[in-house]
């Protein structure tokens, strides 16, 4: 086994994990043999990540605070290739979905997943889903300490939780270790970000109620400083709060937000707390020994430090348009100097977003082995991202990358656009997404360009569930249906960093498929026009409001 | 399955609860109780879960705790864990998977009420052992 840099599965993790897909076989058994009804079966298989799709099952398979090693990305790729076309499609959580696959080869394509430590639990059905974190956990440069041993804690802790596997509904938790949130932790059911207090001591801000879809909301904070080793215990006492109080009579009214909203966040608190007090100290209370034996697993690669300016690189970003602009936004800094942070674009020009053959994961696979110690992240953006590379390494990590067709120099800009699999997949659209997504990004395509308009984020989803984030997207695409007709809701303003994490405004009526691009490039035409030197489009669109771009998208009638 | 509400039967008094009662208000109503039914009204309304925890852990009840109503075979383990001894289930099979459903998992990762070790206390054990 490969050295690696995160959390490995132990001989009772493994037990439980083989056990869990001993157990699925026999139900798939039971339910192709007609034992259990397909209302039996349903909560079955979601929890096991089998969701049922426009034209055939879908598996989402976790891939825990998005950490990857290469001999699991490419056990994904060879999953990939022999149950289902050989691609997939990584989520914004953090998730990696095969689209394709037959119900009767779902266990073992859940066996594989086991053979690298890895599995599809809880990543579908109103349960605690995979915990998500910062996707430069471990290499940020402003981290105050690696959220993905609480989130390994969380994994542990939550699967197959005896007393939350029928909640009122889906509960998805975030945690970020750095004040700048990359893990959109206020959008979250519950939302855990590390802070240092005054006297030093590290704990968590505890944000619930937080939410996308139908109806969005941003989290509450009801502790602002947990100590670290009552995580457990509080998080128990929440999900207990939720299971008992949360709403089971409308489905569309059941997420913990608006249990929150509806008895407001000091109520929510109160009850959270009581119920903690009498949790508190108890068998939840991580010991040291346990959190250290974990934190240990994440003790990163050795890394020296090295030349931070390095001649080869230089040459080539005066050589290379692109090569230089690629630095500049899919390249961030790393807390080891002479390193770097690379994100490997899943948006070239005119691809649905997020997708990668089975070929091109074996391909960053490789990559990582040569250049990034083996490790590989998913971003909630949809991106891949190689966490250690060496300054010295870049020109040959972006060559490399440059014929997966994962160099285009456009992470944070405009066309690096996260879509939900909209009507192309999913039962639930009013409305294509990858469509849109794609021909924003042909007509956008050009690097020089989209480097001048700078950061801007673009999500779209295909119906009100908002997978596609849409709501905190600087420009948000809503498909809705018309009497039958697919139109497009805009909105602008969305937020997701830390500190100002807003929602955007819907701009006017909804527009036709065609004319989405026109839109959006009225808008970026409003932004040019009126920007001001370091304004990005969002603040831009903050200072002079809506009026300017809803002019110049609908005309002045 | 009916069940009429608080009428004694053979082994003493029972009560049977909506999963929507706050099991920690029933004081003086636990005394003397020698069975206490949980509904699931559907099998997919969990509440039934966090009573029967609070029952166990939090209020000290030991007598016999049934799960009724919507009870089939695949959540049996999770019923066990939560302190469940009884169930009123007509689903075919249920009985064998009862006998197979404790060790249907060798590991747990949480404490509860039920006395399994958990996996953080038996990596605990290891670790002290092998340090001694
Ligand atoms: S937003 Fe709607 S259309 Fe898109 S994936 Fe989610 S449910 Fe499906």
């Amino acid at each position: 086994m490969p050295d690696t840099h995160f959390y490995r599965y132990d001989d009772y993790d493994r037990a439980l994990v083989g056990e869990r897909v001993a157990q699925f076989r026999d139900q798939v058994r039971r339910r192709l043999a007609g034992e259990l009804t397909e209302e039996q079966f349903k909560p079955l298989r979601l929890t096991n990540g089998l969701y049922l799709q426009l034209h055939a099952y879908m598996l989402r398979i976790a891939i825990p605070y998005g950490t990857l090693s290469s001999r699991q990305l490419r056990q994904l790729a060879a999953i990939a290739r022999k149950y289902d076309r050989g691609y997939g499609h990584f989520t914004t959580r953090q998730n990696l979905q095969l689209h394709w696959i037959r119900l009767e080869d779902a266990p073992d394509a859940i066996a594989m997943l086991a053979e690298v430590d890895m599995h599809s639990i809880q990543t579908s059905g109103n349960c605690v889903r995979n915990t998500t974190a910062d996707h430069f956990a471990g290499a940020a440069i402003d981290e105050i300490e690696d959220p993905r041993v609480w989130c390994e804690i969380v994994r542990q802790w939550s699967t197959l939780h005896p007393e939350f596997s029928f909640l009122p509904r889906k509960f998805k938790i975030a945690i970020t270790g750095s004040p700048n949130d990359r893990a959109a932790v206020r959008v979250h059911d519950i939302g855990l970000r590390l802070w240092k207090n005054a006297c030093d001591e590290v704990g968590f801000e505890v944000i619930v109620g937080g939410g996308l879809g139908r109806t969005p909301m941003i989290g509450k904070t009801i502790r602002e400083f947990l100590p670290k080793d009552e995580l457990l215990a509080y998080l128990e006492a929440t999900l207990r709060v939720y299971n008992r109080y949360g709403r089971r009579d409308n489905l569309f009214k059941a997420r913990i937000k608006i249990l929150v909203h509806e008895i407001g966040a000091e109520r929510m608190r109160e009850e959270v707390e009581a119920e903690y007090a009498a949790m508190r100290d108890s068998a939840l209370k991580l010991s040291p020994e346990t959190v250290e034996a974990i934190a240990r697993q994440f003790a990163p690669p050795v890394l020296r430090p090295r030349r931070t300016r390095v001649p080869e690189v230089e040459a080539m970003k005066l050589e290379n348009r692109a090569f230089a602009l690629w630095l500049k936004s899919n390249v961030a800094p790393h807390r080891v100097p002479g390193h770097a942070i690379v994100t490997a674009s899943l948006k070239p020009a005119g691809a649905p977003p997020g997708d990668a053959s089975s070929a091109q994961m074996e391909g960053v696979a490789d990559i990582a082995d040569a250049w990034s110690h083996g490790e590989i992240r998913v971003s909630h953006e949809q991106n891949l991202v190689l966490p250690h590379v060496a300054i010295e390494s870049l020109p040959e990590v972006y060559r490399a990358l440059e014929k997966l067709g994962f160099a285009e120099a456009n992470v944070g800009k405009i066309t690096d656009i996260i879509a939900c699999p909209g009507l192309d997949y999913c039962a639930l659209a009013n409305a294509r997404s990858i469509p849109v997504a794609q021909r924003i990004s042909n007509h956008f395509a050009e690097l020089a360009r989209q480097h001048d308009i700078g950061d801007l984020k673009i999500k779209i989803s295909g119906c009100i569930n908002a997978c596609g984030h849409h709501h905190v997207g600087h420009i948000g695409i809503l498909g809705v249906d018309k009497n039958g007709v697919e139109l497009y809701q805009l909105s602008l303003g969305g937020d997701v960093d830390f500190g100002k994490t807003a929602l955007g405004t819907i701009l006017g009526p909804a527009v036709e498929s065609d004319k989405v691009v026109e839109a959006v490039e009225a808008m970026v035409a409003t932004y040019l026009g009126a920007r001001r030197p370091g304004e990005r489009f969002v603040d831009t669109y903050r200072r002079i409001g809506a009026q300017p771009f809803k002019e110049r998208v609908y005309g002045n009638s | 399955m009916e069940i009429p509400s608080e009428q004694p039967i053979d082994q003493g008094p029972m009560l049977v609860l909506d999963n929507a009662e706050d099991v920690t208000r029933l004081g003086d109503r636990l005394a003397g109780v020698k069975l206490i039914v949980l509904n699931f009204p559907k099998f997919t309304d969990g509440r039934a879960y966090s009573q029967a925890r609070l029952l166990r852990e939090r209020m000290g009840y030991t007598g016999e705790l049934r799960a009724a109503g919507q009870v089939y075979i695949d959540q049996i383990p999770f019923m066990l864990r939560c302190g469940f001894d009884s169930f009123a289930s007509a689903q075919k099979g249920f009985a064998e998977a009862l006998a197979k459903a404790r060790t249907l998992f060798s590991v747990v990762y949480q404490p509860t009420g039920d006395g399994r070790t958990t996996v953080n206390q038996l990596r605990l054990q290891h670790r002290r052992s092998a340090a001694a």
